[in-house]
């Protein structure tokens, strides 16, 4: 099953003349950037999962609201399908463009309107990078709480259209728990205020229904986020274990001391030396795996907490219990997570994130079924979990160049995601479902909910011109990925059941 | 050590309430959807035209079907009585954080969720929606439908959990709940000081860029009441750096209920809810003077007990970036809820027409229209 836009699975897209498309944005649109040529517009083709390209009939780069406004309105008109992008650092083909559609590119909007360090928020405009805004609210001794590994370069927008996370969720919560008001444009061109400066707005909660909602039922404007005090202080532990399920029950033991810590990471033996390899941040490289537990708040509960976390881990069979002697070692320990992916990705030519999550009690069954599966599949994984949110991002190691390998590692993910769904987990922690996970998200809901998914959807964009083929699969694609299940689960496991 | 999830009492009801459901949908029935009844002041009547409403009560389909404190997770059914949940998070030292208002012994997790109401922690905490992990809806068909579901992080598909708190049910029948919950914290000290409004207002406002344990804070008759929660040493210092007197941490359920003084004592004036921005000024309506206010999430959440031109304090409330909700006794022709802005309202329209297309759940109960 292809992951481009397939009109046999997806449905139809209106087929409209890109000249005259163009002819017709350029007439009502005269100040607008657009591109059209191929040179131009190949910087756009993929978004963070490069192995999935397409180039758009256009690229839109709009600098003024008035100027989005139109476009839709005029692509509504026209029935041009719009795909909205922000950095483009997603991971799961949210904004991967379609040969049919314009590519909407907000990178213009990148502005911070306001810090209002009283009311402890920040008004942005979609473009602005999550870091960005930390730092400008950092003189007030605030910052915005989400933070994706991508943050360096991640914009506030795909932030909320993905409902990013990243290492503080548990604490801190996802980009819904931070988001209080937005500014959307519908395709029709209206514009709505969704949430409110105040704690909550009249009517149904719609910030939360479009938050996470991968552009598919607006394009969103304008955000204000909620701004956390810095804590005051926050100290990391480092634990070791020569066996991954110990390291996996230490978390629940953490958390049923009561303890809540802003960051509770684990990571593998082949990500421990990845990780060390790159950044040599004086990881145990014997270890089966290892905890990196962050406690922060008001320095002295951190200090209590320090010490209970010790005991609970070294009570859990921790071999090496090490505290951070310093910021500058604090900062080292998060360096070596923060950067696993590419870390990993010097161990092989390419490689492959997945994003499920799992009930942490799961966590020993998963990891079998993983290794059982890298071993059929003849590819390496390395895992990266987000320990206190059950949140794991196992890393694929192939090279796309060995003809074939690219579909060995889709189908090798794509039952890392069933195995997650199957112990009562979700296909997509953070990453979003995009086009990549389109598949199995069949295997997640059923047909009849996924018909209430589409409902939701028509009440905004009833002609599905916002970003078509993402996120809900048809009917027709789910049954197609079911006769192929079928088909492959008959017989013995082939290695490639996509074949 | 994983716990291994206790058994908890309850009955499982889904299948006669999607029977009903069904048959309502076939005769275009609209139904009055209710827990324990214990909320019912809160919101408009549901609407019989041109059919005659008919009752339908969760209240059977009740029971911890799932519950893990090492996960943090509890599902529950929407007829269990919320007090029952508490108690039996309580017994494993954790609570919903968002720390709901009961208005009766009777209310029910689902009116809990269809009401969204949250209690004083919410400013520091979040709200039911933010606790929210995943939901079974029985749908206009009367099939009951997953989504969301146990686990912290999961943007799998719409968020059509959090849609449906606050939502007064009237997209579907909220059957299961599935919420994150938290630990009790280590201590909770609370305190008395006797400030004007302005001064409070102005200590909260610099405490608040501060990482300092403040779980709620209101301000009524002349005084500001906080709550600290956390560890010990914290909360120790926290204390002795604010100063005040002690007060009783009973203060706080009776302030969620809403049975202080202020929202019980005689006169049949209204009950205004004010949600505005914390630091957001005195509104300047004539009729309000400081005793008719109680300042509750540091300024976020504002009680007002007075007759007051509807228009005007709506008008207020939404220059100063909020707004105001009837909650009772409202006067006739008063909408509880503040009306939508026209686009707003279309797509509100649009949604329900979309999950409710026979019109059957709860209609009337948030907007006429809806």
């Amino acid at each position: 099953m292809n992951i481009l836009y397939d009109a046999r699975l997806d449905g139809e897209l209106p087929r409209r003349d890109p000249a005259e498309v163009r002819a017709d944005l350029a007439r009502h649109l005269p100040d607008m950037t657009l591109l059209d040529r191929e040179e131009d517009m190949r910087p756009f083709e993929c978004d963070g999962l490069s192995v999935y390209r397409a180039l758009p009939m256009l690229v839109a780069l709009p600098d003024t609201l008035d100027q989005v406004r139109t476009l839709l309105a005029r692509c509504h008109a026209l029935g041009v399908p719009v795909v909205t992008r922000g950095a483009g650092t997603g991971l799961s083909a949210g904004a991967l463009p379609l040969e049919q559609g314009v590519l909407l590119v907000l990178s213009r909007f990148a502005r911070i309107l306001e810090i209002d360090p009283e009311a402890r928020t920040a008004r942005v405009e979609p473009g602005v990078r999550n870091l960005a805004i930390s730092e400008a609210a950092a003189p007030y001794g605030l910052y915005y709480a989400p933070d994706p590994s991508s943050q360096i370069a991640c914009s506030i927008g795909g932030n909320v259209a993905e409902n990013a996370g990243g290492v503080h969720c548990l604490k801190y919560g996802l980009t819904v728990h931070n988001v209080i008001k937005a500014e959307v444009l519908t395709i029709e061109g209206e514009s709505l205020t969704l949430g409110s400066d105040a704690l909550d707005a009249p009517g149904f909660d719609l910030l939360a229904l479009f938050t996470g909602s991968e552009g598919m039922l607006g394009v969103v404007t304008e955000i204000t986020v909620k701004l956390l005090p810095q804590p005051e202080t926050a100290k990391v532990l480092m634990a070791s274990f020569d066996d991954v399920e110990k390291a996996g029950l230490a978390v629940g033991d953490i958390i049923e001391a009561g303890i809540i810590p802003g960051g509770l990471e684990m990571m593998d033996k082949l990500a421990i030396q990845a990780a060390e390899d790159f950044v040599k941040a004086g990881y145990p490289v014997g270890a089966e795996a290892i905890l990196l537990c962050e406690l922060d708040g008001v320095e002295a509960d951190v200090d209590d907490d320090c010490a209970r976390v010790r005991r609970v881990l070294e009570a859990a069979g921790a071999t090496e219990v090490r505290q951070a002697r310093d910021e500058a070692e604090r900062a080292l320990f998060w360096a070596g997570r923060k950067n696993a992916f590419p870390a990993v990705g010097r161990m092989s030519p390419d490689y492959y994130c997945m994003d499920g999550t799992i009930p942490r009690r799961a966590l020993p069954r998963v990891l079998t079924g993983i290794a059982e599966l890298s071993e059929r599949y003849g590819l390496r994984v390395a895992n990266v979990f987000h320990a206190g949110d059950g949140n794991m991002h196992p890393l694929i190691l192939f090279d796309a160049n060995q003809p074939g390998e690219l579909d060995v590692a889709e189908a090798l993910g794509g039952e890392i995601l069933e195995l997650c769904v199957a112990v009562g987990g979700t296909i997509t922690g953070e990453h979003g479902v995009g086009r990549e996970k389109i598949n199995q998200m069949c295997a997640q809901f059923r047909p009849d909910e996924l018909a209430t998914f589409r409902a939701a959807k028509a009440a905004f964009d009833p002609t599905e011109l916002l970003n078509p083929g993402k996120n809900i699969p048809t009917p027709a694609r789910c049954s197609e990925f079911k006769t192929i299940k079928q088909a492959a689960d008959a017989p013995a496991l082939t290695a490639n059941p996509h074949g | 050590m994983a716990t291994t999830p206790t058994e908890y009492p309850g009955q499982d009801a889904s299948q006669p309430l999607a029977e009903r459901i069904r048959e309502a949908a076939r005769e275009r029935t609209p139904l009055r959807i209710v827990g324990g009844d214990t909320r019912a002041f809160y919101g408009r009547q549901v609407q019989g035209r041109p059919v005659e409403s008919e009752t339908l009560s969760t209240a059977e389909h009740r029971g911890i079907t799932f519950y893990d404190p090492v996960e943090l997770v509890v599902s529950v059914r929407a007829g269990t009585p919320l007090t029952e949940l508490e108690a039996a998070l309580a017994e494993h030292g954790q609570m919903l954080g968002f720390e709901p208002p009961r208005f009766g012994e009777a209310g029910t997790v689902g009116g809990m969720i269809a009401t969204g109401l949250s209690g004083p922690r919410r400013p520091w905490a979040g709200a039911v929606r933010d606790f929210v992990l995943g939901i079974r809806l029985i749908n206009h068909e009367g099939i009951e439908q997953r989504f969301g579901g146990q686990v912290m992080k999961n943007v799998a598909g719409y968020d059509l959990s959090r849609l449906m708190v606050g939502a007064q049910g009237t997209l579907g029948v909220i059957s299961e709940v599935s919420l994150k919950v938290v630990p009790r914290p280590l201590t909770t000290h609370s305190l008395h000081l006797d400030l004007p409004l302005a001064e409070a207002r102005r200590r909260l406002a610099e405490w608040g860029r501060e990482p300092l344990p403040i779980s709620a804070a209101a301000w009524l008759d002349g005084a500001l009441h906080l709550r600290l929660e956390g560890g010990p040493s914290s909360v120790a210092a926290t204390r002795e750096r604010i100063g005040g007197d002690d007060l009783d941490n009973a203060f706080w359920p009776a302030l969620r209920d809403h049975r202080l003084d202020f929202f019980t004592r005689e006169g049949a004036r209204p009950l205004w809810r004010l949600s505005l921005p914390h630091r957001a000024p005195d509104l300047g309506l004539a009729e309000i003077d400081d005793t008719a206010m109680l300042h509750d999430w540091a300024g976020a959440q504002r009680w007002l007990r007075a007759d007051v031109d509807a228009e005007a304090l709506r008008r207020a409330c939404r220059e100063a970036g909020g707004h105001a909700t009837c909650y009772g006794p409202c006067p006739a022709g008063i909408e509880p809820f503040t009306p939508l802005p026209a686009a707003l309202a279309k797509y509100h329209r649009n949604l329900k027409a979309e999950l409710d297309p026979h019109g059957i759940f709860n209609p009337g109960r948030l907007y006429a229209d809806l």
